[in-house]
């Protein structure tokens, strides 16, 4: 499906200060029973949301009143574990729309981009900076401007650039997704098979 | 001409075409699908009015979300009947060849394609799990996808992928009788970390490598994924050749002649280069086990947990998160330490030669009586061949079971699930909080560790008993 155009966020953020968070802690496998793409952003962090009779934890970030804002900030090496593209769909769908953290897994980086989920990996020493900032002033603002591929935390002005393949960059300004290029593409592609054995 | 790696060559002669400043579009040869993560690319390639753009080169089955009892009943719990149902549906509908629950060649989407012959060197091979990094033992491009990926692939049999970097990890020298292949990627994981190998597509190399079985190589390259690499590769060679002649999907005849004169051209040149190479040492290796959240926090079984000062500053809040987790204390040692579950199985560790290793160990010993031991074959002819080679009668008699294949408590979407706070010696690939169930405790560890534990209750190093 066609996805959402991404061009500047500014946001708020939510600081989960932990590393190697993995695709099992971001959507627990037993919630992987689904056939739509809706509604994982309920069961979200799910174990570490609620506890075991279905309360919440108030002691975690998302739960936590002061911190809000579409911007998801994590600890070093993100979303490693499954490929389980249901991760991705329930930090969009919680309402996140970017993930800034030092280090992604790379098969995360893929989902999230194919869902106008926007990874943005900064420094370490960056990355620090932002949960100081958040953490003395919950509502510290953070820009990212995908044009110039820059990330701008608001309350100090410091800055940092950010990677993105050119041609991810392309299809998330434009709202365009991979597969309206390959459906494109299928008489080279069969050209190809000819060739190929 | 330039000197290339293996994977170069398989990557390059995939290459569609090049997107400029962006990804390449790699040709695949072989799209495995099964119930969790092929729904929705179904369901997007039906809005987009689109049909499987080449139905004979995927090949399904259900695995994930399966029970490992009774699969002659209709699937209890109704979320996963209706995952599995709506499989069958999207096969049938789109004409694509479905080894469903009791088929013979039903099994754990990276156990089967291997012993069908459908894997084969020289292939790219894609799959909606990650572990798909598996088939990379037989000399081929394989690598996990996400769910929008898939779709892509049943579109256009081609995906659109960046090409990763290269690593070669050589492991030379003997192993040692009671260190298995999983104790060489636990160890290797343990070096270089769990996110040490992202951004690469290794290939593993070396005496210690070349030497092992097939379903051993499958072991370390299936978790290749575990330390963050796209994937891992061995080149093929006359073990390889000896695994997949006469298998069902195998070339045959003058088409086995040709394909093997091709396989035999597999391997990276003399002079390719690498972005980064390891060595190690085969004979450092002794049994392992993972203390912790993750596959990089492994030690050897009769080692200590690292005191918390030889973990970098920013890394120790989430190791002794970590511990809290796990209940375990910074510094302590695991040996003797009480166990409550074993699992043998996944697609890992739940091929024959892991179920006959974990059988000769428990063989005229018994099941330490607080254990729940699940011993799930990979699939349905690896429990056929487990019974036939008289394995079942044996684990009967030692106080197991052989259950019926699944990925069962490799990922807990099923019944099989560790309940909070017991701890598990399981031959799976990740002890993530809560993957064999909320609140689980998982260690890591080889079929003969976890046979050590079954039939002594506790943690126990497996020379001890060899
Ligand atoms: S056994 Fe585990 S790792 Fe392997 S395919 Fe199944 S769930 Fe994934």
């Amino acid at each position: 499906m066609p996805i959402e155009k991404f061009k500047i966020l500014e946001s708020e953020c939510v600081p989960l200060q932990a590393e190697n968070v993995d695709t099992d802690q971001i959507i627990p496998a037993r919630f992987l029973k689904a056939t739509t793409r809706e509604g994982f952003g309920d069961n979200l962090f799910r174990d570490w949301s609620f506890d075991k009779n279905g309360n919440r934890k108030n002691d975690f970030i998302l739960n936590n009143p002061r911190f809000s804002g579409k911007i998801l900030v994590a600890g070093r090496n993100f979303g490693s574990g499954s490929s389980r593209e249901h991760a991705a769909w329930a930090i969009y769908d919680y309402g996140f729309r970017v993930v800034i953290s030092s280090f992604f897994a790379d098969i995360f980086k893929n989902n999230a981009l194919n869902n106008g989920l926007l990874p943005v990996q900064v420094s370490d020493e960056f990355l620090t900076t932002i949960f100081l900032q958040i953490s003395e002033n919950p509502k510290t603002k953070i820009r990212v401007d995908l044009q110039t591929q820059e990330i701008t935390l608001l309350s100090n002005g410091q800055k940092e650039n950010f990677l993105i393949s050119h041609y991810k960059k392309e299809c998330l300004l434009n709202g365009y997704d991979d597969i309206d290029y390959l459906v494109n593409l299928k008489d080279e592609i069969t050209e190809f098979e000819k060739k190929h054995h | 001409m330039k000197a290339k790696t293996l994977f170069d060559k398989i990557w390059d002669s995939h290459v569609v075409s090049s997107i400029p400043e962006g990804p390449d579009v790699l040709y695949i040869d072989k799209h495995l699908i099964h119930e969790v993560t092929s729904p929705q690319a179904f369901t997007g390639l039906e809005q987009r009015n689109l049909s499987v753009f080449r139905p004979g080169k995927t090949v399904a089955t259900a695995d994930h979300n399966v029970p490992t009892q009774n699969q002659h009943l209709p699937i209890q719990d109704e979320l996963s009947r209706l995952q599995v149902q709506t499989l069958i549906d999207n096969c049938k509908n789109h004409s694509i060849k479905l080894y469903g629950l009791n088929h013979p060649y039903n099994g754990i989407v990276h156990v089967i394609g291997p012993e069908l012959g459908l894997t084969q060197p020289g292939m790219t091979i894609v799959c909606g799990d990650s572990h798909t990094s598996t088939h990379g033992a037989f000399g081929n491009i394989a690598f996990g996808i996400g769910t929008s990926e898939v779709e892509m692939v049943m579109a256009s049999q081609c995906v659109l992928q960046a090409k990763p970097k290269k690593m070669k990890i050589t492991i030379d020298g003997n192993l040692d009788k009671a260190v298995s292949s999983k104790d060489i990627i636990l160890y290797i994981i343990s070096k270089i970390s769990a996110s040490g190998g992202t951004g690469y597509f290794i290939e593993f190399a070396g005496s210690a490598i070349t030497s092992l079985s097939m379903e051993s190589r499958m072991t370390v390259c299936n978790m290749s994924i575990e330390m963050g690499a796209r994937g891992g590769l061995i080149a093929p060679d006359f073990t390889t050749y000896e695994y997949l002649k006469g298998r069902e999907f195998s070339p045959e005849a003058e088409n086995w002649d040709h394909a093997l004169a091709e396989w035999k051209e597999l391997k990276s040149d003399k002079n390719a280069l690498f972005d980064k190479e390891w060595n190690f040492n085969a004979e450092d290796i002794r049994p392992m086990i993972t203390y912790g959240t993750n596959p990089g926090m492994g030690m050897s079984i009769t080692g200590n947990i690292p005191q918390l000062n030889f973990i970098t500053e920013e890394s120790r809040a989430s190791f002794q998160k970590s511990l809290n987790y796990m209940g375990f204390e910074p510094g302590s040692e695991l040996i003797g330490k009480k166990v409550d579950y074993v699992f043998v199985g996944s697609c890992t560790n739940g091929r024959i030669e892991d179920i006959r290793a974990f059988t000769n160990m428990v063989k005229g010993r018994k099941k330490a009586n607080w254990i729940t031991a699940w011993i799930v074959p990979g699939s349905k002819k690896v429990e056929k061949q487990a019974k036939e080679e008289g394995l079942e009668s044996i684990l009967n008699d030692a106080g197991f079971e052989l259950r019926q294949p699944g990925c069962s408590a490799c990922l807990a979407m099923n019944d099989d699930k560790i309940p909070e706070g017991k701890y598990s010696v399981s031959t799976s690939n990740r002890n993530f909080e809560g993957r064999q169930g909320p609140g689980a405790r998982t260690l890591l560890a080889s079929p003969l560790t976890a046979a050590a534990a079954a039939v002594t209750g506790k943690i126990t190093d497996p020379s001890d008993l060899i």
